[in-house]
């Protein structure tokens, strides 16, 4: 697919995060396109949680702004940062069902706070977005009867409810096998692909990458910021930073200042 | 999920126009289709085609700015009752992007049955058996539990080395130093309280001078360790079970299994002994604090100096009294400590496991502390 780059949903401009005195990233900058898979990498402890965190308006900035449909959500007040979450939907790492719950009383949550659709109407769709996810039938487990794949298509099922305009989703592959994780990366292209849904991915997971990734941000500690931007073949391919082709490369940065002690 | 780019103008509102030909009618939505308006367009529509008899019903995509998975659910339900009605019912000029929201709706998963029904609530009588199973089942895991306490203790005993003084000494700050200021002031409004319905009482017959007496016998004997002891369930009692059972669900009590330590011995031996040492200190402490409000009340309404409330205090306590108190007071913080961290390793996974069985540990550490309490009293009195 290629990008709109024309129409951004989310701008984030000039954003700075720090806890106390330690900078977690400072003065990044970027756009999220309509319809586009945006995947965040870097290494652990880049700050790719924290700014997915601020972007799903969890977490305040330390400064910089984060634009909605020309709202900065970063300064709102709680009750337009709420509009703001009706149009987005997260996946948490775990899947964060609700555990007292069905995974049908999980997916009718939101739609029973935030629409007013008769129960029938509200059963189907949940019917609907089960089937969307291949959990169709499942409606009366709870969430510890299923496995972890089945916990997180469970939890993109409540996450896409209310039709989002964008989803975010942390760590997606994250303790899942590789047939399980997949499937989960073909849901994620066809749901896409046939919902136009704007993705934003955080990720570890070299092959996902490359199969979902319309363009990756790749976030550095060492440069509290962004230090790539691009298709992730284009980056795996025509990259001359260090710390991105290690990264796609997997291979560990050489550090020219380490010194070695053999053992003859 | 727009299936137009955002720039291109979608009015916020929603357009039907009907058009009727030799009974079939076709119907041209306009603007924006979605969950926000879906009641209120499924129901234009559905009117629109009840109105008269029909050959067939054609929806009209051209002019459709936003729909979402919902709408487009909608109306493949429409779809069904109408042809139900033997009403031909066409879905024209859909643009790619509505043709992949379509393409998102599985009949199949509409029509899945649910794999598993919803259980049945329990009948009344299945109920009662259910808890009285329930209880004993309880009871024989407690008493496991003690067993495998005491062996811990035993253990720990035997190899002092083994204890983890640390942790003791964080348990204590948390259930005894953390605790002394509630425990004062519950102790000192007891107290005070006593004096005073008990000045009310025995002002009549101008027994005033038992005041003292009746307060610090009172406290030392029952008030001082069972207060202490509800006080000392409620704060840690809960917090034990509360962190033992997150414990579990964060799978830190497997890793401590897999790792060969003894979850009892390293998680239960420093809690319950740490409750041991601070109950009883707990509890002279709240029994001064009594005395000390029922002084208040002796000073200011039955006109007796320090010096007399303090002798008559002293004159009414026994050394046996204290002696027995103490005694109660460490076996309440063992029961607390025991049934805290018990109940704490019952819970099996999630966040609501972890609030039945913390609610239990307070319910039945109190539950005991009054049994044992009852017990204790019949017994000293025998003793003595």
């Amino acid at each position: 697919m290629d990008v709109e780059k024309t129409n951004p949903v989310i701008v984030v401009k000039n954003l700075t995060a720090r806890f106390g005195d330690n900078v977690v990233f400072e003065d990044v900058s970027f756009e999220v396109c309509k319809g586009e898979i945006l995947v965040i990498v870097g290494a652990s402890g880049c700050g790719k949680s924290t700014l997915l965190k601020i972007m799903i308006g969890l977490n305040k900035p330390f400064s910089g702004q984060i634009l909605y449909q020309g709202m900065d959500i970063t300064s709102v007040e709680e009750k337009e940062l709420n509009l703001y979450r009706q149009n987005i939907g997260v996946l948490f790492q775990s899947g964060a069902l609700f555990s007292s719950m069905t995974i049908k009383e999980n997916i009718e949550l939101p739609l029973q706070e935030y629409t007013d659709l008769d129960p029938v109407m509200i059963d189907t769709i949940i019917k609907m977005k089960l089937g969307m996810v291949n959990l169709a039938g499942y409606e009366n487990y709870s969430p510890a009867e299923l496995s972890g794949g089945m916990k997180k298509r469970a939890g993109i099922a409540r996450a896409m409810a209310l039709d989002p305009q964008v989803l975010f989703f942390d760590e997606l592959s994250a303790g899942l096998d590789p047939v399980t994780a997949a499937e989960l990366d073909d849901l994620i292209i066809k749901t896409n692909e046939a919902l136009g849904t704007t993705m934003v991915i955080v990720t570890h997971e070299l092959e996902s990458i490359y199969k979902i990734a319309h363009r990756v941000l790749m976030l550095d500690k060492e440069a509290k910021g962004i230090v790539a931007e691009g298709k992730p073949q284009d980056l795996k391919k025509n990259a001359t930073d260090p710390r991105v082709t290690s990264f796609f490369l997997r291979q560990k940065p050489v550090d020219p200042g380490e010194k070695r002690f053999y053992v003859k | 999920m727009t299936t137009t780019p955002a720039q291109k103008k979608c009015p916020e509102y929603y357009e039907i126009d009907a058009e009727l030909e030799d009974l079939n009618l076709t119907l041209y939505l306009v603007g924006e289709f979605g969950l926000k308006n879906l009641t209120a367009f499924e129901r234009d529509i559905r009117q629109e085609i009840s109105r008269q008899k029909l050959n067939s019903v054609t929806i009209d995509f051209s002019k459709v700015c936003y729909l979402d998975s919902a709408a487009a659910l909608a109306l493949l339900q429409m779809e069904k009752d109408t042809n139900y009605q033997e009403i031909k019912f066409l879905l024209v000029n859909l643009s790619d992007e509505s043709k992949g929201i379509f393409s998102v709706i599985h009949e199949n998963a509409l029509m899945q049955r649910s794999f598993r029904d919803l259980p049945d609530k329990d009948s009344f009588i299945r109920k009662i058996g259910q808890s009285s199973s329930d209880i004993a089942g309880d009871f024989a895991k407690f008493i496991t539990f003690i067993g495998e306490l005491i062996v811990a203790m035993a253990y720990m005993i035997r190899h002092p080395e083994t204890l983890r003084g640390k942790d003791v000494f964080f348990y204590v700050q948390r259930a005894g130093v953390d605790g002394l200021p509630i425990v004062a002031l519950i102790g000192a409004l007891i107290g005070l309280i006593i004096a005073f319905m008990s000045y009310l009482q025995l002002k009549m017959i101008g027994a005033n001078i038992y005041v003292p007496a009746l307060v610090s016998f009172a406290m030392i004997k029952e008030l001082g360790p069972i207060m202490t002891a509800i006080l000392v369930a409620g704060r840690s009692g809960s917090s034990f079970a509360a962190e033992i059972g997150t414990m579990v669900v964060n799978e830190e009590v497997d890793a401590l299994h897999t790792m060969g330590f003894d979850p009892i011995r390293f998680l239960a031996v420093p809690k319950v002994l740490a409750t041991i040492i601070v109950v009883p200190i707990l509890t002279v402490y709240a029994d001064f604090f009594g005395i000390f409000g029922g002084m208040i009340i002796g000073v200011t309404s039955l006109d007796l100096t320090i010096k007399t409330y303090i002798s008559q205090s002293i004159k009414s306590i026994q050394v046996f009294d204290i002696i027995t108190s103490l005694i109660k007071a460490g076996v309440f913080a063992a029961l607390i400590a025991a049934v805290g961290c018990q109940k704490g390793f019952q819970v099996r996974s999630g966040a609501q496991d972890v609030g039945k069985f913390t609610t239990s540990a307070v319910v039945t550490a109190i539950f005991l502390i009054v049994v044992t309490d009852s017990i204790f009293a019949i017994m000293f009195y025998y003793i003595k």
